[in-house]
């Protein structure tokens, strides 16, 4: 959280905790299901060992990001660049899925 | 949250700890004592006997269920380990001509527990056991199933991210290892007791939060399973694969001897131990007997499934070997669950685990303690410290007294008595509900000794309790050498201690030595 936050009006700091709160939480729920099924789809494993795998490491995923979403200078990043990465794993879903249904 | 890395980590450390730290306190209490599942759960059935051979508790099984169920369409026996007293066992009966397969599980009439030792049909009393403490650690109680996993699950996330961002806060981990100085300024004792609990059991609680949630991952995290399967079921078949179901062919053939083909399944696994057995079509030539691993035989918590050919006894197939990354999955659920561990280990797990219920109660407590100094007025603090300061007085005080109460209500309420099991965990919540009720009422310094006393008092009498209630009394238990009852009672008897020294110290805190600091008078037990 930068200086000027901590120098600024009470509700806009509670506004401040509130959206990193929500990004911590919806949005690295987000990114580690997203990672899952990204891992999911791509490692070059057999589709039982790649899906485990996904599932393994997506709690490490949402350990981190809700982790970024408090150090992050500003809260806007976090959702800025959270969107950006989220868009990015759907879009390598999506493309996985063109190339090679599900069983 | 100030600009450096280190300081918003502190603040995100503080914070979610403070959020989740009751449920997570209540959930490593519980969840400590679900390492003694099985013996909790033969304390609180003092009908039940002592623990036989596997071999022994299979032939009593068939003989029972040849007489009470010859034409079911599958039995399924859970045998006893060297932990547990009974064989428990549950039947599907034949449908009948017309009908679909009757599919109700877990209906009574089709359930019995049977003496591992004689064989006999026991009708302990009504109680959910040892099973209790493990089930509401991860789903939770008064909520349906599936909501309370969540609330585990989301707990137990926060408890990750705490963790890793107290290791981020923590400047020093390693001279902490070292660093306890209760003599000095409370806070600093508070948090050299919080860093001491925390960083010397610290793989154990990175560890332990891991793999929990990796225990309900099917749950958490199915986007992977989505992401690869059309339907969950081709992803179950893949991760559980099962024989293919028989119909039964009308001929009658005598079923293999149970403990001759048990022999073969041990023999197979280099003498593993044989844990739930499922028979299918019982009596028919197409009859199939499916034997599953003792989970404990391996760190990998699955172990793996046999099927026989029911009539010769002869090895059908064994499911195949795991990959690696379920090989994975397996090994942390087992390291979850602890049941490879031999006794020593075990007790390592319960003491690992008991220095996280105290990381998270000292934790609690340090967010009073740092900020009591802060009031304005330490006498009248305001709502938000106040209401930290009695939950946190109500639940670590309240939930070993609620454990303990559970325990008084096993052996208390009336045999007989309707919805008893219930009423066991009523108990539970009741004291625990009480504490927090208490700690409101009353003074924070008094509530702490009063608490904590009450709680100490709760625990260390059980032995008694039990011994005048029942048959299970620690003379009875030394005499005929049951020593996992006479470790029962001596552990009550040890953690009451403890609760009694913590009520002790809470009490004597004025006279330590004071710090210049006037507000300290009313501050947290030491």
């Amino acid at each position: 959280m930068s200086g000027g936050v901590l120098r600024a009006p009470l509700w806009r700091r509670r506004a401040d905790v509130a959206a990193r709160a929500v990004a911590a939480i919806g949005l690295g729920y987000l990114l580690a299901a997203l990672a899952a099924a990204t891992l999911a789809r791509w490692l070059p494993a057999p589709r039982l060992e790649a899906t485990m795998i996904g599932g393994l490491t997506s709690f490490a995923v949402f350990a981190a990001v809700a982790m970024w979403a408090f150090a992050a200078r500003q809260a806007w990043r976090v959702w800025a660049y959270g969107c950006l990465i989220a868009s990015g794993l759907a879009v390598l879903i999506w493309l996985s899925l063109l190339m090679e249904p599900r069983l | 949250m100030k600009g450096s890395f280190r300081q918003s980590m502190a603040w995100l450390h503080t914070w979610s700890g403070l959020v989740f730290g009751w449920v997570l306190f209540a959930m490593f209490m519980t969840g400590t004592a679900s390492y003694f599942r099985p013996e909790i759960t033969r304390w609180m059935e003092p009908e039940t006997g002592r623990p036989a051979s596997y071999a022994q508790a299979a032939q009593g099984a068939v003989a029972y269920l040849n007489q009470t169920a010859p034409d079911a369409q599958s039995w399924s026996i859970t045998l006893p380990d060297e932990r547990q007293a009974t064989a428990r066992l549950f039947w599907r009966p034949a449908p009948s001509p017309g009908e679909e397969a009757p599919r109700r599980r877990g209906r009574s009439e089709n359930r019995a527990v049977l003496d591992a030792s004689t064989g006999q049909p026991v009708s302990p009393r009504d109680t959910r056991g040892g099973e209790f403490f493990y089930r509401v650690h991860f789903q939770m109680h008064y909520l349906p199933v599936l909501q309370g996993r969540w609330v585990a699950g989301l707990c137990a996330m926060f408890m990750l991210v705490a963790i890793t961002s107290g290791v981020v806060t923590h400047k020093r981990i390693f001279k902490d290892f070292f660093t306890f100085r209760p003599r000095k300024a409370a806070q600093r004792s508070w948090l050299d007791a919080h860093n001491l609990t925390a960083v010397l059991a610290l793989p154990f609680h990175l560890m332990i939060t891991y793999t929990g949630l990796v225990t309900l991952m099917g749950l958490y995290m199915p986007w992977g399973v989505t992401a690869n399967y059309k339907a969950p079921e081709t992803y179950f078949e893949a991760m559980f694969p099962r024989a293919e179901e028989v119909e039964r062919s009308g001929v009658s053939a005598p079923l293999a001897n149970l403990p001759g083909v048990l022999e073969t399944a041990s023999e197979h696994w280099g003498g593993g131990r044989p844990w739930i057995v499922n028979v299918s079509n019982p009596g028919d030539a197409s009859a199939v007997i499916e034997v599953t691993r003792h989970s404990g035989d391996q760190l990998a918590y699955a172990g793996g499934t046999l099927a026989f050919n029911g009539v010769t006894g002869q090895l059908i197939s064994a499911t195949p070997e795991p990959g690696p990354a379920v090989l994975t999955h397996r090994v942390m659920y087992g390291l979850h669950m602890g049941r490879f561990a031999d006794p020593i280990l075990r007790w390592v797990y319960f003491l690992c685990s008991l220095a996280g219920c105290a990381m998270v109660a000292t934790g609690l407590v340090l967010w009073t303690v740092k900020r009591r100094s802060q009031l304005p007025d330490p006498e009248r603090p305001h709502f938000g410290f106040r209401l930290v300061e009695r939950l946190n007085i109500g639940t670590i005080a309240g939930v070993p007294a609620g454990m303990a109460a559970m325990l008084w209500a096993n052996r208390l309420l009336p045999v007989g008595m309707a919805g008893r099991a219930e009423w066991e965990v009523h108990s539970f919540f009741i004291a625990w509900a009480g504490t927090i009720a208490w700690a409101c009422a009353r003074p924070a310094r008094r509530a702490w000794v009063e608490t904590l006393s009450a709680a100490a008092f709760l625990v260390a009498a059980l032995p008694l309790v039990s011994a005048a209630t029942t048959s299970r009394n620690l003379l009875g238990a030394l005499l005929s050498g049951d020593w996992a009852m006479v470790a029962f009672d001596l552990t009550l008897l040890a953690l009451g201690a403890a609760l009694a020294f913590c009520a002790l110290k809470a009490g004597a805190y004025r006279a330590a030595p004071k710090p210049r600091r006037r507000s300290r008078t009313v501050a947290a037990p030491a």
